[in-house]
């Protein structure tokens, strides 16, 4: 699978790099604008993506997620909603990477509760703050991550209700 | 290998992965912003309080990446005049919705659990957006 994702995302850009030289052969004017465009976002966006790239590497360093989320199981009350909310924050990595450890710890009685929470949580990424307040600001990136921590433990309480009464 | 050595090489292995999306995205923005007047791209996305935040939502949750994208393109649009709530609801449906991802999440964690957990994400995406620019419009 994830070979087949980032070879979709190579098929993605050869696409639009086709689209370039179709409007470069029509317009040279309109592609030249658009290339410098784009150089000039990438510019500010690269001390950016080095600040992400050390700030991943930290935490891929520090926190173990994988040892956190076995800590969710039955019964695990408060303490389960803290360690799915946590854990979904620090967690690295594609979203279908995690779901063969949620699907066994479904199978070992975790909550589905538990486990829309820890998913609905990697929207909040620590290491890329610094991107969200350079393009929105400090009080936006704020808002967003307690709004979007909150919203996560509606989602996880919603998702478990929904299920039930399907049943 | 060394542990910080391995946590450094994941970290450039996870932008890495994201690059030609990235990039790719970028070009697109560049292109529209060349060839379409802004006008006309803000436009598409509305400012109505409805409309605007479930536009965002659907293209969240077609769109699926590295959240690092969303924030680009979300920022970009921004600047275009894109209103705060549509490009709150694309950021939180990028991440929480996932069309792409569905069948795999069915088949490991059941459909009924992956169908109602995308559903209430993608509402959830429209209610968070507006709380969030009501929110910081009032701070």
């Amino acid at each position: 699978m994830t070979s087949e994702k980032s070879r979709a995302g190579w098929y993605f850009l050869i696409t639009v790099v086709l689209l370039y030289l179709l409007v470069f052969t029509f317009s040279p004017e309109t592609g030249s604008n658009a290339v410098l465009f784009t150089g000039s976002i990438f510019v500010q966006l690269i001390p950016m993506i080095l600040l992400i790239i050390g700030l991943t590497a930290l935490m891929n360093y520090y926190v173990k997620p994988k040892t956190l989320v076995n800590h969710m199981g039955k019964g695990s009350g408060i303490k389960g909603w803290i360690i799915a909310t946590a854990s979904g924050i620090i967690s690295t990595g594609p979203i279908y990477m995690w779901y063969p450890l949620l699907s066994e710890l479904k199978n070992h009685g975790v909550r589905n509760a538990l486990i829309a929470s820890f998913l609905y949580n990697r929207a909040v990424k620590i290491p890329l703050l610094p991107l969200l307040v350079f393009y929105f600001g400090v009080k936006y990136a704020m808002v967003l991550t307690i709004v979007t921590v909150s919203l996560s433990i509606i989602a996880g309480w919603l998702t478990e209700k929904i299920i039930e009464v399907i049943k | 290998m060394n542990r910080k050595k391995e946590a450094l090489l994941k970290a450039v292995k996870s932008i890495w992965n994201s690059l030609p999306i990235l990039i790719g995205m970028v070009l697109l923005i560049s292109l529209a912003k060349t060839c379409i007047p802004t006008k006309t791209i803000t436009s598409l996305f509305t400012d109505n309080q409805i409309i605007g935040p479930v536009t965002g939502s659907i293209l969240g949750s077609i769109f699926a990446g590295n959240p690092i994208t969303s924030y680009i393109v979300g920022g970009e649009l921004l600047k275009q005049g894109v209103g705060l709530i549509t490009v709150t609801a694309f950021l939180l449906a990028w991440v929480t919705v996932g069309i792409v991802q569905l069948p795999a999440e069915a088949i490991l964690l059941g459909k009924k659990f992956a169908f109602t957990r995308n559903a209430v994400a993608f509402l959830l995406s429209i209610a968070g957006a507006l709380l969030t620019a009501g929110l910081v419009s009032v701070i």
